[in-house]
């Protein structure tokens, strides 16, 4: 073929150098306002995402965690700046994104691409699938012919006959075929980092590991970093390197990922794992580690968010609201049980509890 | 590909083949496959063509009046489809008016089209204040009934056809406008929309790759509609003597001059409504046809 594509990291330089870590999140903030039920109530503000931090190093995978409604998605599209944070900043390989010395918006996503949870609506039913992939080339000014070969060997990389899938639409696909295609035009900029939204939530158990196979092997040929966001924490833990797990828009832990699973220190962590289907028959469970909704992040708890549904519980936890504390092996919790100083009656011992992992 | 294919395999690629034939040619193919459309599309083709040929065709000047000849039935020899309360031949006067009706019912519409779709298009796209701006301003054209407004409009301007044409831009703005808007806001909050903006793409490749194919269809189906009101409201006009002046021959003012005959010839005073009649309906199903041939996703 008359153009080779080239890994992602000989064509956007690496800036900072391989202690760098590719993004670093400082208290990230998003609040939507509600509109109010009266006329001269005040607004209220649902609190999607409210003051996350963390960092992820070059060619890791860091995997975010959390039920339906705690700020994944919002994360996601704040990373992207799809929508704009209300506070907080993000450091993208040693330049700050969108202020006067760093790195334009426009920069950052050629180098940083995301795929999609829902494989049907984010793809332009009205365009063939290789025109898809090549659109995000030609605005950055290639030239047509080339972007469409560039497109071809995307098709190819993800598995799919350019020949045979080129000319097709989206409806003529499977799910897992338009996932890959999702991919595809990810790629399509070359980007350094990747961020994978519930990007196999959607797929048959079979097609899923065909797709997170795919995903680990482009890794690898494209050093590629990815923040993969999923509920499911079998799929996490196959293909993450460290684990962020969220609750109600705030972090509540955050360490590599043995660590995470088999040494949780919060209590949601626990929980999360323990609601895992087991197919072992003597590990049967008579009542769900975890019950009801979260609280309705417009009016979160006060203290720590989890305070409602944890069954250590004290009275210290809805007056303080837990930071993130270091608890050894590079992983940290935000639970006043984890800090020795919290007042908390079994802060600092260490709440052993067997977990099948 | 090697000789060694399996046939199954030549055919999954015969298949691929065919998909990529491009877009307008698996049109026409669905096209082929729906007789009701094809035979509106050659309706209108052959109106078009004997409004156009009027002058070969018409077997009478549409202008001469003859007073012994008078609101004579259909099938009278020499004129097939009549005669009129001054004696003019009806067929005749069918086939010069086509030109003027045909023009007042698609030209203001196709006008309307282009800048009403962009109005809601950009309304619906950007949103906001820019959104509100615009469409607030169609609220108050809408506020008004349309005839009323066309009416008004001409009766400002002052008669003819060209204040006609005008104000039946006038009042097809809004309506296009509002379909535009309405289905700009679904496809905008739809994820390749996002993807697209994702990739750093500005408003404009996005506009024109992703967001016009997904919502020029609705705008032409709705337009399309309109083509046989445009007709109505224009022979409106020309009723109360706004829009073409009473010799001229017009689908609708022959329809209301020919209203007291009724009684007296009632096919021959309903044939300009019949003409009326045919030319929006074959508009209408050939846009319909036309939606579902352009639709991939069938």
């Amino acid at each position: 073929m008359a153009i080779t594509f080239t890994p992602a990291a000989t064509r956007h330089s690496d800036r900072g150098g391989p202690a760098q870590p590719m993004l670093i999140v400082e208290n990230l903030r998003k609040h939507f306002a509600i509109k109010a039920d009266r006329i001269g109530q005040p607004g209220q503000t649902v609190k999607a995402v409210d003051g996350v931090s963390f960092a992820v190093a070059k060619g890791e995978t860091l995997g975010i965690v959390g039920e339906s409604g705690c700020g994944k998605s919002t994360l996601a599209r704040l990373l992207m700046q799809l929508m704009g944070a209300d506070d907080g900043s993000i450091v993208f390989d040693g330049d700050a994104v969108g202020e006067a010395r760093g790195i334009s918006v426009k920069e950052l996503r050629r180098q940083m691409q995301m795929v999609f949870q829902d494989s049907y609506s984010s793809i332009n039913p009205r365009l063939p699938i290789r025109d898809t992939i090549s659109f995000a080339p030609i605005v950055h000014g290639m030239p047509k012919t080339q972007a469409r070969a560039l497109a071809n060997q995307l098709l190819e990389r993800v598995g799919l006959d350019p020949r045979q899938f080129g000319g097709r639409y989206p409806h003529q696909l499977s799910g897992g075929q338009r996932q890959r295609v999702n991919i595809a035009r990810a790629l399509a900029l070359s980007p350094r980092l990747v961020v994978l939204d519930e990007a196999v939530s959607a797929l048959d158990k079979s097609v899923e590991a065909q797709v997170l196979n795919l995903l680990s092997d482009l890794k690898d040929q494209l050093n590629l970093t990815y923040i993969f966001i999923s509920h499911d924490l079998n799929v996490v833990q196959f293909i993450a390197d460290r684990v962020l797990v969220m609750y109600l828009g705030r972090v509540m832990e955050v360490g590599p990922v043995e660590e995470i699973y088999k040494r949780p220190r919060h209590p949601y962590t626990r929980a999360l794992l323990g609601s895992r289907l087991s197919m072992d028959p003597d590990e049967r469970m008579a009542t769900p580690p975890l019950s009801g909704d979260p609280p309705n992040p417009v009016n979160p708890p006060s203290g720590c968010r989890f305070r409602t549904r944890c069954p250590f519980a004290e009275d210290v936890c809805a007056g303080t609201l837990p930071s993130l504390a270091d608890v050894g092996g590079g992983h940290q919790a935000a639970c006043l049980m984890a800090d020795p100083r919290s007042g908390h009656s079994r802060a600092g011992e260490f709440v052993e509890e067997s977990l099948p992992c | 590909m090697t000789d060694s294919t399996l046939p199954l395999a030549r055919i999954e690629i015969e298949r691929s083949a065919a998909v990529e034939r491009g877009y307008w040619r698996s049109v026409l193919g669905r096209l082929r496959h729906d007789p009701t459309t094809l035979v509106c599309l050659g309706l209108l083709a052959l109106i078009v063509l004997a409004v156009v040929f009027a002058p070969l065709l018409a077997p009478h000047d549409p202008y001469a009046t003859g007073i012994s000849r008078r609101l004579k039935p259909i099938g009278t020899a020499g004129y097939p489809l009549g005669t009129d309360e001054l004696g003019r031949c009806i067929l005749s006067r069918i086939l010069y008016g086509g030109r003027i009706s045909l023009f007042m019912g698609t030209f203001p519409v196709a006008v309307a089209f282009v800048i009403g779709g962009a109005l809601g298009i950009v309304a619906g796209f950007y949103g906001g204040r820019v959104n509100m701006a615009i469409m607030r301003v169609m609220d108050v054209f809408y506020a008004f009934p349309s005839v009323l407004l066309a009416v008004g409009v001409s009766g400002a301007l002052g008669g003819g056809m060209v204040n006609g044409v005008v104000s039946l831009i006038l009042i097809f703005i809004p309506p296009i406008c509002r379909i535009a808007e309405s289905s700009t806001t679904q496809v905008r909050n739809l994820d390749f929309v996002e993807a697209a903006r994702a990739s750093g793409a500005g408003a404009w490749p996005i506009l024109r790759t992703h967001v016009l194919g997904n919502v020029l269809a609705p705008i032409m189906i709705y337009a399309s509609g309109l083509v046989s009101v445009s007709i109505v409201i224009a022979s409106g006009l020309s009723f109360l003597g706004l829009g073409v002046r009473p010799p001229e021959p017009d689908w609708g003012l022959m329809l209301s001059t020919l209203r007291p005959a009724i009684y007296v010839q009632p096919w021959v005073a309903a044939m300009p409504g019949v003409a009326i009649f045919i030319v929006s309906m074959c508009f209408n199903l050939v846009s319909d046809g036309l939606r579902s041939a352009m639709d991939v996703k069938m």
